[in-house]
């Protein structure tokens, strides 16, 4: 079989991509390993309950109608609807530090209000800091390399350190794949999609938005075949010519795309780089990853007193956003609650899931009797850790699941199981064959709704504007 | 096709790529760019709707000649004169 485009992976961007390719035309096959769609984004049932794999919410929020901003653009490429999605608001999120709590909601006036009360000798460097931010083009695809930090331009602007660490907080844990600091541009691409956007979830979670991605997709003529994992990319000097599947099939393509991941991909290549084609740092897997609880409630979060969206805690003055040396790093998390947004009616359950950072060899290398044993120990230790910052919720527990680093990696196929994939990103999504072009996670645009863009925009920019 | 048909055919694209624009009161001599939120990756839209539709292609140096929808009309007028409407 032969097609103009091969999209390695059925993930958010996989697809995007896929239904730029068939609408305009495209003969285009995605090829997914696991046995599903929705990588690193996905949903299961287990014992009778639907859950989503990473989902806590979405960002980049827009009301329906709106005109601009990531989210419109989205639903305008992809010829979806607003009610494709149908996203309702989160209620109130918060940062929460010793002796400090900075809410924030969908409303940018609300966060800076905090901000001018917590920080009041603060509040002119971050207008400042947040004019900077706003006249910054993180969508720029040909910036150069050598870019400033976060921690660099945060450190010109603020005067407190403990602010900083605040704004880092919930901005690495969403979206950093690199330890302790990153990159500017993607400090702006975090910042505007969560303070100054904001976060909803559809009432009927990730699979709303898989289902009709995918319905749109197959609609337009699009081919998905599941558990049809890449073996091998087959080269031909500069030039990929195709791909060998796990089960021997070959197909051809004139171009390729690959949500796989940048080392991952690099590691499929029947030739694979050399120190002179490819740089070596560019060929360094992630390090930073999490573990993550779902509890599941008898009640209503809302009922015990908390009615909070989304909480980022951290019980010491310093954010350490790295590879942890215990197995989870409990001092700080993120606690989420899928009820408190505003739905038309509640859900079903009530359910808290709790997110701290995580090493990923430690959980990669346990046996599996140890893996089970070490699951049911760091839940406990994550849960109490995060009940200092939310009502005890621990008495009305009546189900409860782990996912960690050894989840992710067997489900998606990222390297040490990292959420947000290698630090060295490539936001051009060129690669050194001429066809074969890089989207997703290690394109650089992170999460749901960056995930979509990047598919769409390397559809664009590789496929669509060449033929 | 007609330029009547013609401008038809490209606020049908339009509604299609901006459906959360009014239309209505769009004015034919003034950039579209000044009248509605339409960034290049929409502008590129344009293009690939067109030859999607009517299997028109057209070359990248000429997409000035499309920002306003007079512009459009008048560049399209002779590449599909002998297009027939679609339905
Ligand atoms: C626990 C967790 C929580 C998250 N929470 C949120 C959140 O609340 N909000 C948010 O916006 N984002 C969240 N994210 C991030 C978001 O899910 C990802 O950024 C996004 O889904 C990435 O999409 P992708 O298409 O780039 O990559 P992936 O989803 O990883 O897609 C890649 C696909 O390629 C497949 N694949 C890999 N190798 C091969 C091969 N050789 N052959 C065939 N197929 C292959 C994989 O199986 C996978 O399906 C979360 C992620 C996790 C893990």
């Amino acid at each position: 079989m032969s097609y103009d485009a091969i999209i390695i992976g059925a993930g958010l961007s996989g697809l995007a991509a896929g239904i730029r390719l068939a609408y305009f035309d495209k003969s285009v096959c995605i090829l997914e390993r696991h046995t599903t769609i929705g990588g690193l984004n996905s949903f299961y049932r287990l014992r009778g309950r639907n859950h989503d794999v990473g989902l806590h919410a979405m960002t980049n929020y827009a009301a329906p109608g709106t005109r601009t901003g990531p989210l419109s653009k989205l639903l305008r490429q992809l010829r979806l609807r607003w009610e494709d999605f149908s996203l309702s608001p989160q209620i109130e999120s918060r940062v929460v530090f010793p002796g400090k709590t900075l809410r924030f909601n969908n409303e940018f006036a609300f966060f800076e209000q905090q901000v001018a009360d917590q920080f009041p000798a603060q509040i002119d460097n971050f207008r400042r800091l947040t004019q900077r931010i706003d006249a910054f083009d993180e969508l720029n695809l040909d910036q150069n390399e050598k870019a400033l930090t976060a921690r660099q331009v945060l450190g010109e602007h603020l005067g407190d350190p403990l602010l900083i660490d605040m704004l880092l907080c919930p901005l690495m844990f969403y979206g950093s794949a690199t330890a302790r600091d990153m990159d500017f541009n993607q400090f702006v691409i975090m910042f505007k999609s969560i303070f100054r956007e904001g976060f909803a979830r559809p009432f009927q979670g990730v699979r709303l938005i898989l289902k009709n991605v995918v319905r749109k997709y197959k609609s337009l003529g699009g081919e998905l075949r599941l558990r049809a994992g890449v073996k091998r990319i087959v080269t031909d000097g500069q030039h990929a010519t195709g791909v060998v599947l796990e089960d021997g099939t070959e197909l051809q393509a004139k171009q390729i795309l690959t949500s796989a991941g940048y080392v991952e991909t690099m590691q499929l290549l029947d030739n694979p780089p050399t120190d002179d084609t490819v740089p070596r740092d560019a060929l360094q897997p992630g390090d930073v990853t999490f573990v993550e609880t779902i509890s599941v409630l008898d009640r209503m979060p809302a009922d015990l007193g908390h009615s909070d969206t989304i909480v980022f805690y951290n019980d010491c003055p310093d954010f350490h956003y790295e590879n942890p040396a215990d197995p989870c790093d409990i001092r700080s998390g993120i606690i989420c609650s899928p009820n408190n947004f505003q739905y038309p009616q509640p859900l079903t359950d009530g359910a808290i899931r709790i997110t701290a950072l995580a090493n990923n060899r430690h959980w990669m290398q346990l046996t599996e009797d140890a893996y089970v044993a070490e699951k049911r120990r760091w839940y406990d230790r994550m849960v109490e850790s995060a009940v200092r910052f939310m009502p005890d919720f621990r008495p009305h527990v009546i189900e409860t699941d782990v996912f960690t680093p050894r989840t992710i990696r067997k489900f998606t196929g990222h390297v040490n199981g990292c959420v947000y994939g290698a630090p060295k990103k490539h936001l051009s999504g060129r690669t050194h064959l001429d066809n074969l072009f890089i989207c997703g996670t290690d394109q650089g645009f992170l999460g749901i709704v960056g995930s979509m863009l990047s598919g769409i925009s390397m559809a664009n920019l590789h496929v669509l504007k060449q033929s | 096709m007609a330029p009547g048909e013609i401008r038809h055919a490209i606020l049908d694209i339009l509604s299609r790529i901006v459906p959360d624009e009014d239309l209505s009161n769009l004015n034919d001599s003034v950039p579209f760019r000044d009248q509605m939120e339409l960034d290049s990756m929409d502008f590129l839209d344009i293009v690939m709707e067109l030859r999607k539709r009517y299997r028109i292609q057209i070359p990248e140096e000429d997409y000035p000649n499309l920002i306003s929808m007079q512009g459009t009309v008048s560049y399209l007028t002779p590449l599909m004169k002998d297009i027939p409407a679609r339905a």
